[in-house]
């Protein structure tokens, strides 16, 4: 047990702050509209990838640094803590380009992957439907084989950053004949193509940042398959492995930030920071998203280690959307009638708090709803058995 | 940075579960719990003793194996896991780890016989209802000589020595060590919800103690007794847990098994994310300990809000997972029950300890400026 750098990540932190450093001029912000702060977030991510802070744990020939998994927190440390936001490759270089690394020919990903790394293209991700969200295999839109290309027709939804994305990972249903998860097949096409109509969709908490995405008969070679005619589905779950590890990163405000709000919120004859109930439950909050935490220290140790990441891994995102609502609740709710104004003047840290209030419920369900990842802890780390399947095995034209 | 045990604690971890698979199973703490003149298992104390257990993390200087607070809480885990019934936490977490942290030389020779299994401790803070506390302690230390009445105390039956906390003639109150075989000590035994571990009422008239410390050691004892506790009780909640797995595979309800429906699922899925907050949050605790951080208020509140909340709510869902049979004398699912409720109270409760983790963690801010 040891939390100190060793030498090694002593030496590698202080070359990313001589790095950060000398390109201050450079970061970017959350500041701005989403096209400026994309021009800066491109700009930042050539200037990465140039020096090999861009996707430190891939292979060189890839565009990385070929280092590893602590080398590449500490960098995210590091970068945090200048307020550089983690915006717009995430879903692209976490999920997407490592599928096209896995499944394209050596051309495509000659042509694909380089530009992905340094921010010059961005990748979306278009597996969920109308009717099939948490029953991701459940799919509908259809792709059918013309000559050498597949015509594609269908629905996709919640896709995060479809309108600024330049490529997509698609899943489709191929085989209506043969069971759910069987019929599946994956590519990758242009969100440029015709026939490709993206819609925003307005969240609850006033932002934009998912879409409709429709395909009208939209032509893809088959050349842009990902794996086999009706292998989609182990190629739709090699993508998410990666989002299950990404997950659980760190939500709202400090806890030193909601100490001292607590000692400046009147309540009572004194402050909330004296009040047992608001203590208890600050205490409880800590003791969890600390926890979150310091398990990814247990996770990055496995890796070190060269292990495989334990099933622990899972729990973050569970954990931290939950902890983010009813921490946001409380601290609106001490406000009295003042924590109903959400304004970025009078609202405490700038509206973040009512910000996060508003945008948590979608945090829950994006990316594995709580239910279903307490199914996966459940089956895949308990091994408790799953429970009936009625459309198993029976063709998924005849299911409902 | 590396945030896990090591290969040799691994190893110290394997042997552990192994000796306590054989010599302290389930029957073991039964034995105790139902015969009320036993307070805990001597044979099995004994054998710990001889395996060198009490030994570990004393000095070699003092007859110990000069071993880590890290490997002790190795054994901790286990300890819990098995819910074994004897004086270890008090003697070991407790008595021990005062007379190392402030123990004079003389004191000190206590140690050796910690290690060879002669000296048993217990922590004497408690004077009846409601939380300890230094403002109201009456137990008074004057001249050489002790007066008042602690109860309840853990341990109090099998304890050779007491870490008492009185007040001094000015009024500040600190620990003092006290032999229990004189004639200004009288004990009595109170029943229990943990039978497992003995209580009692220790009565001190004119005995004569002697400082151990300064007003400080208490709390700093407390922090490091609520980090080894805290592996205790994920020891406890992960056995609670995989009880409650291994009978939802295998008993059926409207022809399927329960650990089928998502309801039994979801409980089982809270109960291990509770359990791995509790076991990253000891880890936490265990390091702040044994690197001498300034940061073990905060750590070690974590570590055992993290744990009293993970093992109550693995041994209280335990019972329901298994319904009917869960209630019964017979299944041992109410020694978890009553092992949780023991650990949650032992060096103060949840309650108390989320009120010192709020106070931690504001110090540490106004620290940072």
């Amino acid at each position: 047990m040891d939390f100190s750098d060793t030498p090694h990540e002593a030496e590698y932190r202080a070359k990313a702050n001589a790095f950060l450093d000398a390109n201050a001029a450079d970061l970017p912000s959350l500041s701005g509209s989403e096209p400026q702060r994309l021009e800066k977030q491109r700009k930042w991510q050539a200037i990465k990838a140039d020096a090999g802070f861009a996707c430190i744990t891939w292979p060189k020939e890839w565009g990385g640094a070929g280092g590893t998994a602590m080398e590449r927190v500490i960098f995210r440390d590091e970068e945090a803590k200048r307020g550089v936001p983690d915006a717009f490759f995430g879903i692209g270089l976490g999920l997407c380009v490592p599928t096209v690394i896995k499944y394209a020919s050596e051309e495509q990903k000659e042509e694909m992957v380089r530009p992905a790394v340094r921010g010059e293209q961005i990748w979306c991700q278009l597996f969920s439907e109308p009717a099939a969200g948490s029953d991701l295999a459940g799919i509908r839109t259809k792709a059918v084989r013309d000559g050498n290309d597949w015509v594609v027709s269908g629905q996709k939804v919640w896709t995060s950053g479809a309108h600024y994305s330049d490529w997509g990972l698609v899943i489709t249903r191929t085989d209506p004949e043969s069971p759910k998860h069987k019929g599946l097949t994956m590519f990758f096409v242009s969100m440029r193509a015709p026939g490709v109509d993206v819609r925003p969709i307005h969240q609850m908490s006033g932002g934009v940042e998912f879409n409709e995405v429709f395909f009208n008969d939209v032509r893809i070679p088959d050349s842009q398959r990902l794996g086999e005619i009706g292998g989609g589905w182990g190629v739709a779950i090699y993508a998410l492995m990666n989002e299950r590890v990404q997950g659980g990163k760190e939500r709202g405000v400090p806890a030193k930030d909601i100490i001292a709000l607590a000692s400046n919120t009147p309540v009572g004859e004194g402050t909330l920071a004296d009040d047992g109930a608001f203590r208890a439950a600050f205490a409880d909050w800590y003791v969890r998203t600390r926890g979150v935490q310091l398990t990814r220290y247990r996770t990055l140790t496995a890796m070190s280690r060269g292990q495989t990441p334990g099933p622990e891994a899972s729990i973050g995102k569970l954990v931290t959307a939950f902890e983010l609502q009813e921490m946001s609740r409380l601290l609106v709710e001490a406000q009295g009638s003042y924590g109903l104004i959400q304004d970025d003047i009078h609202a405490m840290f700038g509206g973040n708090v009512h910000h996060d209030l508003l945008h948590a419920p979608g945090i829950r369900i994006a990316g594995g709803t709580d239910e279903i990842l307490r199914n996966i802890i459940a089956e895949r780390v308990l091994g408790l058995p799953k429970g009936p399947q009625p459309d198993k095995g029976v063709p998924f034209s005849q299911t409902k | 940075m590396n945030f896990d045990f090591n290969e040799d604690q691994e190893m110290l971890r394997s042997e552990a579960r192994k000796f306590l698979e054989a010599r302290c199973p389930a029957s073991k703490v039964r034995a105790v719990v139902e015969d009320s003149g036993k307070g805990y298992d001597t044979e099995l104390w004994q054998e710990l003793v001889e395996q060198g257990w009490t030994a570990l993390a004393i000095p070699e200087e003092f007859g110990g194996l000069g071993m880590s607070r890290t490997d002790l809480c190795v054994l901790a885990e286990e300890l819990g896991r098995a819910l074994a019934p004897v004086p270890f936490a008090s003697t070991v977490y407790l008595l021990a780890e005062a007379l190392k942290i402030a123990g004079t030389p003389q004191q000190k020779e206590k140690l050796a016989q910690i290690a060879s299994g002669e000296c048993i401790g217990c922590l004497a803070i408690s004077e009846g209802p409601g939380e300890a506390s230094r403002d109201r302690t009456e137990a008074r230390f004057e001249d050489g000589r002790l007066n008042g009445t602690k109860h309840p105390v853990i341990d109090a039956m099998a304890a050779t020595d007491a870490l008492v906390l009185a007040k001094d003639a000015q009024g500040k109150a600190s620990l003092y060590l006290v032999a229990l075989d004189q004639s200004g000590v009288s004990r009595s035994a109170l029943e229990t919800i943990d039978p497992s571990r003995d209580l009692g009422r220790i009565v001190f008239e004119n005995a004569i103690a002697e400082p151990i410390g300064d007003h400080t050691l208490l709390d700093r004892l407390l922090d490091g007794a609520a980090v080894l506790l805290a592996f205790e009780q994920v020891g406890g909640a992960d056995r609670s847990l995989e009880l409650a797995t291994d009978f939802a595979k295998e008993r059926f309800a409207f022809g399927r098994a329960i650990g089928s429906y998502q309801a039994i699922k979801h409980k089982l899925a809270d109960a291990y994310v509770n359990n791995q907050i509790a076991r990253s949050n000891a880890y936490y605790g265990i390091w702040a300990l044994d690197a001498g951080s300034r940061e073990l208020p905060t750590a070690a509140a974590a570590a055992r809000v993290a744990g009293c909340h993970a093992f109550w709510y693995a041994a209280r869902e335990s019972i329901q997972a298994h319904g009917g049979i869960g209630f019964t004398w017979e299944a041992d699912q109410h020694l978890f029950y009553r092992r949780a409720l023991q650990l949650d109270i032992a060096v103060g409760s949840a309650r108390q300890w989320q009120e010192r983790l709020y106070s931690a963690v504001e110090a540490q801010t106004m620290e940072a400026g």
